[in-house]
């Protein structure tokens, strides 16, 4: 029987949180340092020298919006080809102890996008799908890379904020060298040590072939280099597990002490974001802003998370089982550690996990889902949080500019009809693609077919699929067997489009705010670093959220609770 | 002074309405609709399930619900064209009124620039840009033009509705005319500056009635906003269909949402208040300017104006009244007041400037002698070259003037500058006043005190735009004391003294670059290039052509300080479409609380929780949401007619105020709204 000492668990929380924040704040200033060059002396300065030479890059020149943004597309279109060719070839290459054969078409064009576009989504089980060299050379290497794509567009997008009268935004080959260089590289490499010296396994050996207890017999344990990629798949909001069971497998995550680390990870470089925009911008007051509209979002569906599974299924009750309901939780990490991962994985665009999203409460997994649907900007994926909030805080800044007469500006930057076309797209772009792909599903003959249980808590299952795909989380409600062509074609198709349309429109945005002039602030500008307009911008997000989604959540979820609590 | 202006038309002038509701029926034409994609959608909604009610008549099942539905849809487009019917009527009629002078006329086609040069009379629809022409009295002056030989009396009041006539001569900054004017005296001949359809009146009647209207950037960006949300409601409704069709199988009651379930949804989620208002804030703000008599030349011209965080304003005629008065005789060098006043009076007997006059009316109040009418006197009127003025008698010359000037004059004739004047000089200027030095020949008499005069309630004006964010600074020819003191005396943020016509542009360039928005009036020729380069330009009627032409804002009145009002109504068009998007989205909290228990419940008996209003039958419900979403158009008219009510107080401030009004108020007001209909509904149904 488990229970919980709230006021330890509230303690732990709050400790949690002032570790990411106290962790965040230095780690931005380290961001502006990298991003403005001043650490490409020395020895790491010749290292970047070689790669640009290596790659015939200039690194004093700079590039305009649209420059970075095909330079951007050209890496990644070169990534997925690469790891696409890998999946298909897998069998024929080398560190592959257990002969696994090739992905099937479907599953390396859906696998591929997916870890291009930081989704990391997986109808692939690993352990026994992915040769060695395709979990290292293949997803290990893009999970450095996409995130480090996602950071470069939020450096990009501050850039145009700070700068004016200019087109030039940066230059991607040089933001993405010292981005993997100074920042994922070092940290990715020390966390790495830390996760195997709590039993995170990291060795190229053959399966492990082991008698079981009892009636269990033979037992296959799978082994690989998991450590090194289980730091970079937290700390780039990555979230492809090393084996099927991701975070919750023993070999990924083994102790409460790893848990807390690995949520740790996911947090720390979306946290710092804010931070970092503050810095880059001189208005330090302004990244703080952001960071507490995120930190409020987050703790609100953590809190609400918490609730729902402290107070657990009453029908359970009447059956007389007492205590939290641990059905897909990991007992080692207990409720609190199931619920700060639940939460961070979807409140960023991590999409680890170390619980069955499934097994949460109806109201629980209304939380994951909604998390994911209001675009991950509690926080949010590694750079793209950033930006997504940017779009939000653009459309935010819209409606109020307008409402105190002026035609709107943020931080001095006007904005206008490109502003907001690209606010939009980024904000809205992933939000329609659900509704649209989970519609066309929902007609589609024996869709309850794929579904564990049909009603209300499969179309969950079903929009949780759609949902983690459009927003590049990852993460699977489980349940819904989305390996039919069908969804692994649509899902690859969402995946792309909610990465890359909504980066290239900030990138747009971006280059069109670089070349404006700043207006200077006066009592006639609206302060975008108060209390008020903090509870404005998470309004919005809400509202956007609630608005777009309400109809979905009133026949899923809710209904589900309802029938739930009124024991139908 | 009689003054006609334009007869005021009062929104809901009974005739206009009339206009209105037949108009908002012709604008049903779909492609008419196709400008305003929302309403589109609405009533493509409003055909859909008017079809969908007659299958449902023919296949005997009960239409009533479908029959309401699609009658509140039609309403709701009806009333969002009427909205923009009604704001264009009051243009509409305006514009009838000054098409009246725009009739073509005669016009006498000089051959050369002379009054007795042949001519040839042809229709004034014919002439072109650089054409002379002849007018001669009670002529109406066939085009806009530049009078280039001879002065005339105009009526402008066909243009500016004030019927006294005002001089119009060639040379200097009164040379400019407007076609559709009369010469009531007098003949002149002018060059026509502009081909017909161009001309000013053109113009006037276009933007007057909103003909072309082009929709301003910030328009179309709140538009984007708008047709984004609406596509995701599209989406949304869509989704909402596969849903419950999905639902209703598995659980095995109701049945899937209904057409009409899904446009009503659709009607009520998307942004139709704000949709339907925003034509009428943009031609109502138009008409709140013309109102006062302010014409502007662009619907971007008044945005900016909302933006716009510099003001320039000239210091004569905008921040003091044009004249200054004389207030005190200050002598040197031992010298009596009364020689100081006797020189002042000969210097200044002849002098018709208010300035002039003013000196007199001071010795008579000090002396109490009544006029009088020297002989032998010739007056020596004011020129920018000698920048002295004064009068001669005989031998003996008086003059009055500027510190440099007179004293320059007087050290010509020989004489000595008294040791105590450039301290009384200064002493009047740091006080804010103008310095005269009186001088008879070569001796220096004393320093006459003349005051600037602040406009009434400016200072309170500049305060208020202090709060608002925007920094005013005053233009004057006043040297550095002076304008330090009016300045300071005014409450203006800064000053240029001495300025030169070309500091204006300069200092505009220099404001732009730096980010800010720059506004100025202006009225000379000189100032047409800093107004062209002002991104509000504001031109006196009066002023020149090149002015009129360099600016985006016509002033009919001629009053500098309409500035103010300019910047004002801005800020209201922006704040009007803030406020009402708010409200709008606001709104569908309520409507998703009326419509989602109502369309589901036969598939969830349990959703009935969400019925947090309590509404009467799921029929009830969504015809109540559909109802509000109508009515809540024509009671928001007045609203965006007469648009937000300005406060002036800091950006923080205001923003938490309307946003408590419009936000909250938008939250709350729907559920009241839905929950007063349904009870209406349920007791018609019911009896």
């Amino acid at each position: 029987m488990v229970t919980e000492d709230l006021t330890v668990k509230g303690l732990m929380l709050i400790l949690f949180l002032v570790v990411v924040t106290g962790v965040a704040l230095p780690l931005s200033s380290f961001f502006v340092r990298v991003f403005s060059g001043e650490l490409s002396r020395g020895i790491p300065g010749r290292i970047e020298k070689t790669i640009y030479r290596f790659i015939e890059t200039n690194s004093d020149t700079e590039n305009s919006w649209k420059g970075y943004a095909r330079d951007m597309l050209i890496f990644n279109g070169i990534g997925f080809v690469i790891l696409f060719a890998l999946l298909l070839l897998q069998g024929f290459l080398p560190f592959n102890p257990e002969k696994f054969g090739s992905f099937d078409l479907f599953t390396a064009i859906n696998t591929a996008t997916s870890f291009v576009t930081n989704t990391n989504w997986q109808v692939y089980s690993g352990e026994t799908t992915a040769s060695y060299l395709t979990q290292m050379a293949g997803f290990t290497v893009q999970n450095f890379l996409s995130s480090a794509t996602g950071i470069c567009i939020a450096i990009a997008v501050m850039r145009g904020i700070t700068r004016h009268s200019t087109d030039k935004i940066g230059n991607f080959w040089v933001d993405m060298t010292r981005c993997t260089l100074y920042i994922l590289l070092p940290i990715a490499f020390i966390f790495a040590l830390i996760l195997t010296s709590q039993g995170v396994i990291q060795n190229l050996d053959p399966y492990v072939q082991a008698n079981g207890y009892g009636s269990t017999g033979q037992q296959t344990i799978a082994m690989g280099p998991v450590a090194s990629q289980e730091a970079i798949k937290e700390l780039g909001t990555n979230g492809g597990g090393f084996f099927n069971a991701n975070s919750a497998h023993p070999y990924e995550n083994p102790t409460p002490l790893t848990n807390l680390i690995e949520i740790f990870l996911i947090l720390i470089i979306p946290a710092a974001m804010p931070l970092v925009f503050g810095k880059m911008t001189g208005k330090i007051r302004q990244g703080w802003m952001i960071y507490s509209v995120m930190l409020l979002l987050f703790l609100l569906g953590f809190c609400t998370l918490y609730a729902a599974e402290l107070a657990g299924n009453p029908l359970l009750k009447e059956l007389n089982v007492s205590g939290i309901s641990m059905e897909g939780k990991e007992v080692r990490f207990g409720l609190l550690g199931s619920s700060l991962f639940a939460t961070s994985t979807t409140a960023t665009s991590c999409g680890a996990v170390n619980t069955m999203h499934d097994s949460l409460t109806p109201l629980g997994g209304l939380v994951t889902m909604f998390m994911i649907l209001l675009g991950e900007v509690a926080f949010g994926g590694v750079g793209s949080g950033f930006y997504t909030m940017i779009g939000f805080i653009v459309l935010s800044v819209f409606i109020a500019g307008l409402m105190i007469g002026r035609t709107p500006e943020y931080l001095g930057k006007k904005i206008e009809i490109l502003e907001m076309r690209a606010a939009v797209i980024t904000v809205l772009v992933p939000g329609i693609l659900v509704l649209l792909f989970s519609g066309i599903a929902l007609v589609l003959p024996n869709v309850t077919e794929l579904m564990k249980n049909p009603g209300p808590h499969g179309l969950s299952e079903l929009i949780y699929a759609f949902a983690s795909m459009a927003n590049n989380n990852g993460s699977a409600f489980a349940g819904f067997d989305a390996s039919k062509p069908f969804y692994t074609l649509t899902g690859s198709l969402a995946m792309l489009i909610g990465r890359f349309v909504p980066a290239v429109a900030m990138l747009a945005m971006a280059g069109s705010l670089a070349q404006k002039k700043k207006v200077p602030p006066s009592s006639g500008t609206l302060p975008t670093d108060s209390v008020t307009f903090s509870i404005w911008t998470i309004l919005v997000i809400l509202i956007i959220g609630a608005l777009t989604f309400f109809p979905l959540f009133a026949m899923g979820p809710i209904a589900e609770h309802l029938s739930m609590v009124g024991g139908i | 002074m009689s003054r006609k202006r334009f007869p005021r038309l009062g929104a809901f002038e009974p005739k206009l309405i009339r206009e209105a509701l037949v108009s908002s029926v012709l604008k049903l034409d779909l492609r008419q609709q196709k400008e305003n994609p929302v309403m589109l959608l609405v009533e493509i909604g409003g055909i859909l399930t008017t079809i969908s009610s007659v299958i449902e008549i023919s296949t005997q099942k009960s239409p009533f619900f479908t029959i309401f539905v699609s009658f509140w849809l039609w309403l709701t487009v009806l009333f969002s064209n009427f909205a923009e019917a009604l704001s264009e009527g009051r243009g509409k009629a305006r514009a009838a009124s000054l098409r009246q002078s725009r009739t073509s006329v005669p016009a006498r086609k000089l051959k050369e620039e002379s009054f007795d040069a042949t001519f040839s009379e042809i229709s004034s629809s014919d002439l072109r840009k650089g054409d002379l022409v002849l007018v001669k009295a009670n002529e109406i002056i066939p085009g806009d033009g530049e009078v280039v030989k001879g002065a005339a009396l105009v009526n402008e009041a066909a243009i500016t509705g004030e019927s006294a006539p005002v001089v119009r001569e060639s040379g200097g900054d009164r040379s400019a005319v407007t076609g559709g004017t009369t010469v009531i005296a007098n003949e002149i001949i002018l060059k026509i500056t502009t081909d017909p359809g161009q001309t000013f009146l053109d113009r006037m009647i276009s933007m007057v009635e909103g003909a072309e209207r082009r929709k301003t950037p910030n328009e179309i960006a709140l538009e984007i906003l708008l047709i984004a949300l609406t596509g995701v409601f599209l989406a949304v409704v869509a989704n909402t269909y596969s849903v419950s069709a999905y639902s209703a199988a598995s659980s095995g009651r109701g049945s899937p949402a209904s057409l009409t379930i899904l446009i009503a949804l659709f009607v009520c989620l998307a942004p139709t208040t704000i949709a339907a208002l925003l034509p009428a804030i943009g031609i109502a703000g138009m008409d709140r300017l013309f109102q006062l008599n302010v014409i502007a030349l662009s619907g971007r011209a008044i945005e900016a104006a909302g933006d716009v965080n510099v003001l320039l304003l000239d210091k004569t005629g905008t921040i003091t009244l044009g004249n200054r008065q004389a207030t005190e005789f200050l002598t040197v060098n031992g010298r009596s007041n009364e020689e100081l006043m006797e020189a002042a009076l000969l210097s200044s007997f002849a002098d018709d400037t208010p300035e002039g006059k003013s000196i007199i009316a001071l010795i008579q109040e000090k002396t109490g002698t009544a006029s009088f009418s020297p002989e032998n006197v010739t007056f020596i009127p004011f020129s920018a070259a000698t920048r002295v003025s004064g009068a001669q008698c005989g031998e003996i010359t008086y003059l009055k003037g500027a510190y440099d000037a007179v004293t320059k004059s007087v050290l010509e004739r020989g004489g000595t500058i008294p040791s105590d004047l450039k301290g009384k000089v200064d002493g009047v200027a740091t006080a804010g006043g103008t310095p005269l030095v009186v001088a008879r020949n070569e001796t220096i008499f004393g320093v006459i005190f003349l005051k600037d005069i602040l406009k009434t309630g400016i200072k309170e004006r500049f305060a208020d735009l202090r709060r608002i964010g925007i920094k005013t600074i005053m233009i004057t020819g006043d040297n550095h004391l002076t304008a330090a003191t009016i300045a300071a005396e005014a409450g203006v943020d800064d000053y240029l003294a001495e300025s030169k016509p070309d500091d204006k542009l300069r200092m505009i360039r220099e404001y732009q670059n730096e980010g800010y928005m720059v506004a100025m009036t202006g009225d000379g020729t000189n100032d047409a290039p800093a107004l062209a380069q002002a991104d509000v330009a504001v031109a006196m009627n009066n002023g020149t052509q090149p002015a009129r032409e360099a600016a985006n804002i016509i002033d009919l009145d001629s009053d500098p300080t309409k500035l103010l009002d300019i910047v004002e109504i801005g800020k209201q068009i922006l704040m009007t479409r803030g406020a009402l998007t708010t409200f709008s989205i606001s709104n569908d909290i309520a409507k998703y609380f009326a419509i989602i228990p109502a369309a589901l419940i036969g598939i969830y008996p349990q959703l009935k929780i969400l019925n947090i209003m309590g509404l009467a039958t799921p029929e009830s419900a969504i015809l109540s949401a559909v109802i509000f979403n109508a009515l809540v158009i024509p009671m928001l008219i007045p609203l965006a007619l007469a648009g937000v009510k300005f406060k002036s107080m800091p950006a923080s401030k205001l923003f938490a105020y309307n946003l408590t009004i419009f936000g909250l108020g938008g939250v709350i007001a729907p559920f009241i709204g839905i929950k007063i209909i349904d009870l209406v509904l349920a007791g018609l149904m019911y009896t």
